[in-house]
């Protein structure tokens, strides 16, 4: 057995244990998620450090398992890392263990609770370690369908009806028609496998026609893009994330989200190259949607969640750009900053859910100078907030740097407005969030506001700003993984931009440069 | 000439016969009994057919090709006795709501499952219309089972005249196939069918014939007497109607359109696919106002009467094999929500939603038992109906690149898939997060209706997570069909 069957797989035994647990063992119900997400993080760190040590199997993958499944269709069950997703799945893991812990805000109907956080966790870390079409989405669509329910069910606001029915709506539309495209893909290409490795070495020898290339690319790009909110398909997104229960949207945003664009990268690119280097031009101008507009809706947001939640969307912008740039150094920065944008995606919601917890309201008007009295609180989202503006010392910073970089060569112009996005429009949401909901006097009505005060209570903050700090001052732990598998899909997607540029050194420039003097980054 | 090939028709009949005669000697408390001794033969009768020797395993046609036995006849019978089996369990529990004979119901559905044996392996127009028949007149009585109310008698008069017009639609079709063809044999007539291509009566017949089939399927636009059928017959009845009754028109459809008019059907692949797709909507959509569960399931029904024949419509193998699959994932899930609503709602009289209020703590098993239903019925991964429909786009889509039209069909089920996903998590949140749930007295489970539920939920399972065996007697038994 692969350890990555073990990874996703506790999540989903636990789920199925949980179902036999009499629903007042409150105790054993919440001890059994916590362990279990423990368990798979635990060994997804595991996993992310013996990476480099571990065997090669032929089509360059590790931790290889396979089985046959369905033969007469080539369905198989197939896991396998690479630098791809092996960030993904230590991010998924170390999220789902940080949603476990702060669920303890959920107070009713705990037992089922646990049980669809359980089934979403495994699924989604299973449909990143999958290597096999099919289970890819199957695993996906089973880590989906909890999201719904718990927004129905757990979700918090006036508007949790209208959210949940718009989110249900889009992204099961969403992920269907990345199904009618991925099966598409599999006829066209007349391997008779849903083997993604096998297929790639298919298409590889025989690529497939201009027209049904055509045909597939923007089915797969729009289902896997309203997936992962490209505008103008995002609206969905801020208000899904402001009346989800906190644990949902942390899983959601950070580990979900990122199926559609993994999905981008691993398949769209190189199994369709021709038909994906005439649509990056036309991705790259709506991922500028994403970065200005969404940006500028950020800033008119009275709501903490709905800013977190639009400043979430506007920060996918980067990853696609990364994308659309369709080079070595692109492409790496994306991958960067799916599993920094995971990290602070999940911390972001956490906090605010902590301080909805509290105080009943996100209205940023009705809070304010909660650092008096929310100490720890309040200083991890000053600095995640400083994360989501891009501050050095932050994973995010090495990853929409590196985007930058890659983007730069191939869109000047966009690169530019997105930059101004990205360093002038993000600082001021975010800087003005922090001023009036943590700084200035303290309302009356919060005097008794407390503190997230055991260090349990303080474990999932201080785990996920800990992982952004890493790999913000260690980011070659992630690029010297992602790297090579990168080059792969650039030379499949864009043979000629691969063999113009071998431009490792670029990245290492890039993706290293804020880890001369760690120090001073943090000291900022 | 191979009379033996129908011993499992006669040792059907055989056991209705006895059934029937059993019921002049047992008391009237035994009578329920006789329901367990009718399951117990069936299951006998089903493990024959598995155990691969002995007469269930023969292949070949009998009475001048009339009646033919193959890969699919076999797939299919199997079928009905499985569903006649749940269907029988779900009778014993139901028997205290009916007044009269409870062993006339249970002799009732063993001919109206000889009714669907025969259909599996008709080979010819008179084979086909007699069983036919023999179904749906069964299915008048079981419909009106409950004389006692109203609204059971509604349900069994409206299923009786539109089903004698469809019936009618169906013979004078067939008349006229005869009429120009001369022919009723569905083998012989594949082989004279290409000449009468252009014949208009003779293709006025076949559209008669499928009106009669349609019916039979509840596909649009003969889709009609289901919703209130559905809700006013027994439960039991509606249970191996949506499921029995269904698959037996499914398998005549699939013989008539492609065993012996492939050369007619290949000019029709338009019409199917707009039926199709109507279809599937109208279902859907009419299923989203509804509170009745037994209704909204009868919507629900005719939503997959379109998903079906999406398998049909692709004119493949495995479109046809993707049917036959979707068929045995369907089937499970089905008669696990008839079981449910069966044992649930013993007490009342309709069959709201709100009565589902607070399932979860009166019955932990039955809960869940919906709740994968419905999962599976809204085709979520790990549940049967994922697969099944992942297999139906597949054979669809594959069939795109022919016909641009397919595309548009396989949009068409997707929008389907999202719009029926809000009416099954409305019943899913009925359970678990209804606030004010009226009675919360816990419902006591007899070790039948256990046991069948957790076979239901067993099935489910077992074809969504480890679908090859299913599926590759699916596939041999589209292969027979000769296309």
């Amino acid at each position: 057995m692969s350890i990555l069957t073990y990874i996703f797989g506790w999540p989903l035994v636990a789920a199925l244990l949980l179902v036999f647990v009499p629903r007042n063992y409150r105790v054993i119900i919440r001890a059994i998620a916590l362990l279990a997400t423990l368990t798979s993080a635990v060994l997804a760190v595991k996993m992310f450090m013996q990476y480099a040590g571990a065997p090669l199997d032929v089509d360059g993958y590790r931790f290889v398992q396979q089985i046959p499944w369905v033969e007469s269709l080539g369905i198989s069950y197939h896991v396998g890392v690479d630098g791809l997703n092996v960030g993904l799945i230590l991010m998924g893991a170390i999220v789902a263990f940080a949603a476990a812990c702060c669920s303890w805000e959920i107070k009713e109907h705990e037992k089922e609770f646990y049980i669809l956080l359980l089934v979403m966790s495994g699924g989604i870390l299973g449909a990143f370690a999958s290597l096999d079409l099919f289970f890819f989405y199957f695993l996906h669509e089973l880590a989906l369908v909890p999201t719904f329910i718990m927004i129905g069910v757990w979700g918090r606001g006036e508007r949790k009806n209208y959210a949940t029915f718009q989110i249900t709506l889009y992204l099961s539309l969403g992920a269907l028609i990345a199904l009618i495209g991925l099966i598409a893909l599999y006829l066209q290409a007349g391997a008779n496998t849903f083997d993604i490795p096998k297929l790639t070495e298919y298409i590889r020898q025989h690529p497939l026609s201009a027209h049904s290339q055509n045909f597939i690319f923007p089915l797969l790009l729009f289902g896997f893009g309203i997936l992962v909110s490209l505008w103008p398909f995002h609206s969905w997104a801020p208000l899904g994330y402001s009346s989800a229960p906190s644990p949902t949207a942390m899983l959601h945003a950070g580990v979900l989200k990122k199926f559609g664009l993994y999905g981008l990268i691993r398949i769209a690119l190189p199994l369709l190259p021709q038909a994906a280097q005439g649509w990056m031009q036309i991705l790259a101008w709506l991922c500028l949607g994403n970065i200005l507009y969404v940006g500028w809706v950020a800033m008119r947001q009275k709501d903490l969640n709905l800013l977190i939640g639009n400043s979430s969307v506007a920060h996918m912008g980067f990853i696609f750009l990364g994308i659309a740039s369709l080079n070595l150094i692109g492409i790496t920065g994306a991958e960067f900053i799916m599993v920094a944008h995971g990290f602070l995606a999940a911390l972001t919601f956490a906090l605010s859910g902590y301080i909805y917890q509290k105080t009943g309201t996100l209205q940023i008007s009705e809070l304010g100078g909660l650092c008096r009295q929310l100490r720890f609180i309040g200083t991890v989202l000053l600095m995640a907030a400083m994360a989501g503006c891009g501050l050095p010392g932050f994973a995010n910073f090495v990853g929409e740097a590196t985007v930058f970089f890659g983007a730069w060569t191939v869109f000047p112009l966009v690169t530019g407005l997105a930059l101004w996005g990205a360093l002038i429009i993000g600082a001021v949401y975010m800087t003005r969030a922090i001023r009036n909901a943590l700084h200035g006097p303290l309302p009356d009505k919060w005097a008794g506001l407390a503190d997230a005060a055991s260090l349990w209570r303080k474990l999932p903050y201080a785990l996920l700003l800990a992982s952004l700090f890493v790999f913000g001052c260690f980011p070659r732990l992630l690029t010297e993984k992602i790297t090579p598998d990168a080059q792969k899909i650039v030379s499949l997607a864009a043979p000629a931009e691969a063999a113009a540029k071998p431009s490792a050194t670029m990245v290492a420039q890039a993706g290293l440069s804020p880890n001369r003097n760690p120090q001073s980054a943090i000291r900022n | 000439m191979n009379a033996s090939l129908t011993t499992l028709e006669v040792c059907v009949i055989a056991l209705g016969i006895v059934l029937m005669l059993a019921d002049f000697f047992a008391t009237a408390e035994r009578k329920r009994f006789l329901g367990y001794a009718a399951i117990a033969a069936l299951t006998g009768l089903l493990l024959i057919s598995f155990s691969g020797n002995g007469v269930c395993s023969l292949t070949g046609t009998a009475f001048n090709g009339t009646f033919i036995e193959d890969a699919l006849a076999v797939y299919f019978k199997r079928f009905f006795l499985v569903a006649a089996i749940l269907v029988l369990f779900m009778s014993g529990e139901f028997s205290d709501r009916i007044a009269g004979g409870i062993s006339e119901y249970y002799s009732l559905i063993i001919f109206a499952l000889a009714g669907m044996c025969f259909a599996a392996s008709a080979n010819d127009f008179a084979m086909l219309f007699v069983s036919i028949e023999l179904i749906t007149i069964t299915f008048y009585v079981l419909t009106s089972f409950q004389r006692g109310r109203l609204i059971s008698l509604e349900a069994g008069v409206k299923y009786l005249i539109l089903g004698a017009l469809s019936s009618a639609f169906l013979v004078f079709g067939i008349a006229l196939v005869w009429g120009t063809t001369g022919k009723l044999n569905f083998t012989e007539l594949a082989s004279v069918a290409a000449q009468f291509e252009t014949n208009k009566l003779f293709l006025i017949g076949v559209l008669f014939v499928l009106v009669g089939l349609g019916f039979k399927i509840a596909a649009v636009p003969f889709q009609i007497w289901a919703p209130d059928v559905y809700q006013g017959a027994p439960t039991p009845t509606t249970a191996f109607l949506a499921v029995g009754s269904k698959a037996a028109g499914f398998v005549l459809l699939l013989r008539v359109l492609f065993t012996a008019l492939p050369a007619v059907t290949r000019h029709w692949a338009d019409l199917l696919i707009v039926i199709s797709g109507i279809t599937i909507l109208y279902g859907n959509l009419c299923a989203l106002p509804q509170r009745n569960l037994k209704r909204l399931l009868g919507y629900s029904s005719i939503a997959h009467a379109g998903y079906l024949l999406l398998g049909v419509a692709a004119l493949s193998v495995s479109g046809q094999a993707a049917l036959l699959y979707y068929l045995a994932g369907y089937l499970f899930t089905v008669v696990a929500a008839f079981l449910v609503i069966c044992v649930v709602m013993r007490h009342l009289d309709n069959e709201d939603i709100s009565a589902l209020a607070g399932l979860n703590q009166r019955s932990p098993l039955l809960a869940a038992t919906m709740t994968f239903a419905m999962v599976s019925l809204a085709g979520i991964p790990p549940m049967a109906g994922f697969f099944g429909k992942f297999l139906l786009l597949k054979a669809v889509i594959q069939q795109g690149a022919v016909n641009h039209g397919y595309y548009c069909l396989a949009f068409t089920a997707l929008a389907g898939v999202v719009i029926s996903l809000y009416y099954y998590f409305g019943v899913i949140r009925a359970i678990y997060w209804s606030k004010n749930a009226p009675d919360l007295s816990p419902i006591p489970l007899s070790g039948p209706v256990k046991f069948s539920v957790c076979v239901c939920i067993a099935g489910m399972f077992w074809l969504g997570l480890f679908p090859s065996v299913v599926l590759d007697l699916a596939t041999e038994a589209a292969k027979s069909l000769g296309i």
